[in-house]
């Protein structure tokens, strides 16, 4: 576990040195991480307005609650494995981590943190920005605020642990970007990212309730603005621990498997 | 330097046969591979034996595909084998045992681990943590390794700003820094300057009489093999060739001797003696069968006015490739 800690810390330098180097393109990505929500919170923002103010159960200033705290729980959570993965078995660069003494997936999990560390502090004065701009109101209960916390934490590890899986498709096949596009068009609209679920038709919202889309970005900004009683932030905190169980486990086998054709077709 | 009883690396009727799905050219053949693909066997090792002795460098030779960096692979535990047994320091490689990477590297000249974009350092640092390496222990191995491959103005520099050599030494001091009793050397010198070439071979010595390990190592230069290796290893389609000594390698693949003679100037016409290679300021190199090595040389002395005579083993790029041509079915 100490070895661990330290294994984190080092990958940690590691990064931060690494950034530096990236400031430009690490710019370009946030930018790209705060336009996308600001865009779907003008165009709700408008869509409201015109229709007296409110759409559904949200009015305009939930609105601009609603996609400023996405915005920070998305870039919480997300990863850019899925684009690297199939480089690094593709360039046998998998190669040098499987001759190291630990499992390659803590190298991301901290280099992941450590980037969002760094990046965290300009995306919440950007959020303040914005909430004072679009007048967000949010007033959540106490309580909300200390659940909010876990189910940001689970929804992270369960989106990395998946995407880590379906990442991992690039040891099958050497066209990955047609499986990423479609988990991300998925994402897009099921996690709550395009509109509030809520707003949905209800069919889309039971899928996106049982498939994990709501439970990686959506759940955790409902948390936080206040629209879930303490019972139904539990069973949704028992959903995200459901899928964290299932997605531990998924890593696992195809990882296992994934190496067995890693070492079929060559390194 | 250490000798122990039980060889360092056992190789058994190793086998490893790549998948290779197969297409034929034409649009035809493409949407054909869409509903069925051609799945083809090939073996990159087709059933080698060998074994290392603790503190061995052996060096591993064999052309382009002939399955030496698929065998480093297996012997690192980078790839399963098919078939056929592996132990390294006692342990199967593909059960990737913690305990056993951490005694083992693997070099790829042609690939690195280092993070491009910031000082080896960094790099340096990470491996320390990823091999628990005591921070005392690291400190000694990092001056140790500075000192020999003079890495000093390297270690702060960006890896994308260091020169291909420069990196080279970086990428080797990475992969050794927790101190691998087994080394395994894939074309450490590909692409380097003889200068380069002639540090990296000096450091391996080096580093194997300091601590004892045992390296086994492939390169195309036959310098790296003559300077480093009396032992080679040489396999061609995946089949082994020759294991043995260096010196009985081009004894027994040669049947030939090469004679440089000079006398005054390139007119006389001495292919009456053997097979004239070359001839430049009278400097004659001549081939001739190693049996009649001996009547040559006599008949060459008395004839012409030598002024200079050498009898010479083939250069050992020769005879390599002698070798792999008798490796061609």
């Amino acid at each position: 576990m100490k070895a661990l800690a330290e294994l984190y810390a080092q990958q940690f330098k590691t990064t931060m040195a690494a950034m530096f180097q990236y400031r430009a393109s690490l710019f370009i990505w946030m930018i790209g991480q705060v336009l996308e929500p600001l865009v779907y919170l003008i165009v709700w923002t408008i869509v409201s307005n015109s229709s007296g103010g409110s759409v559904g159960s949200y009015t305009t200033k939930e609105f601009a609650a609603y996609f400023i705290v996405l915005m920070l729980v998305n870039q919480i959570t997300y990863t850019w494995i899925m684009y690297e993965f199939e480089y690094r078995v593709r360039e046998g660069i998998l190669s040098f981590a499987l001759l190291k003494p630990v499992h390659p997936i803590h190298s991301d999990i901290a280099d992941n943190v450590s980037s969002k560390l760094i990046t965290l502090p300009i995306m919440i004065v950007i959020a303040v920005g914005l909430a004072v701009a679009f007048h967000a109101s949010i007033s959540p209960p106490l309580w909300a605020i200390g659940v909010f916390i876990p189910s940001l934490l689970l929804a992270f590890l369960v989106r990395f642990l998946l995407e880590w899986t379906l990442a991992q498709a690039a040891f099958w096949t050497t066209r990955v970007s047609a499986i990423n596009q479609t988990y991300f068009v998925l994402l897009l609209f099921l996690s709550g990212q395009i509109a509030p679920l809520a707003l949905l038709p209800h069919p889309v919202q039971i899928a996106a309730a049982i498939l994990p889309f709501r439970w990686l970005i959506s759940f955790p900004v409902e948390i936080l603005l206040g629209q879930h009683t303490p019972a139904q932030a539990l069973m949704g905190l028992g959903a995200q621990v459901a899928w964290l169980i299932v997605s531990i486990v998924l890593v696992r086998v195809v990882w296992r498997a994934g190496l067995r054709v890693y070492s079929a077709v060559g390194a | 330097m250490t000798t122990m009883k039980s060889p360092a690396i056992q190789v058994q009727n190793l086998r490893k046969v790549y998948t290779v799905s197969e297409q034929e050219a034409g649009t035809m053949a493409a949407l054909g591979s869409l509903v069925r693909r051609r799945k083809v066997e090939v073996a990159a090792v087709d059933g080698i034996s060998f074994d290392l002795a603790a503190g061995e460098i052996v060096g591993f030779l064999g052309p382009n595909g002939a399955g030496k960096t698929t065998t480093l692979k297996m012997l690192s535990g980078v790839l399963h084998p098919t078939s056929g047994d592996a132990t390294v320091l006692g342990y199967v490689p593909s059960k990737r045992e913690k305990s056993f990477l951490r005694q083992i590297t693997l070099v790829m000249g042609q690939r690195n681990q280092l993070v491009w974009d910031i000082p080896a350092l960094h790099s340096f640092e990470l491996n320390r943590a990823i091999y628990r390496i005591p921070q005392e222990d690291y400190r000694r191995m990092l001056d140790e390794l500075t000192a020999l491959l003079e890495l000093g103005p390297l270690l702060h520099k960006p890896v994308r700003n260091l020169s291909l050599g420069e990196r080279m030494k970086c990428e080797i001091a990475a992969a050794l820094l927790h101190r691998p009793s087994v080394v395994f050397l894939d074309e450490p010198t590909i692409g380097l300057d003889v200068t380069m070439q002639r540090r990296i071979r000096g450091f391996i010595t080096e580093y194997n009489r300091r601590f004892g390990a045992t390296v086994l190592l492939t390169s195309h230069y036959m310098a790296d093999v003559e300077a480093l290796c009396k032992r080679v290893v040489v396999i061609h389609h995946g089949k082994l060739l020759f294991d043995g000594d260096l010196s009985i390698l081009v004894q027994k693949f040669t049947a030939h001797k090469t004679i440089e003679v000079q006398i005054g100037d390139c007119q006389a016409d001495l292919n009456a003696y053997g097979e004239v290679v070359s001839c430049s300021d009278g400097h004659f190199t001549l081939r001739v069968p190693k049996a009649e090595t001996a009547r040559v040389t006599e008949r060459l002395l008395a004839d012409l006015p030598v002024i200079d005579l050498l009898v010479e083993d083939p250069p050992i790029e020769e005879v390599i490739e002698l070798v792999f041509a008798q490796g061609n079915p």
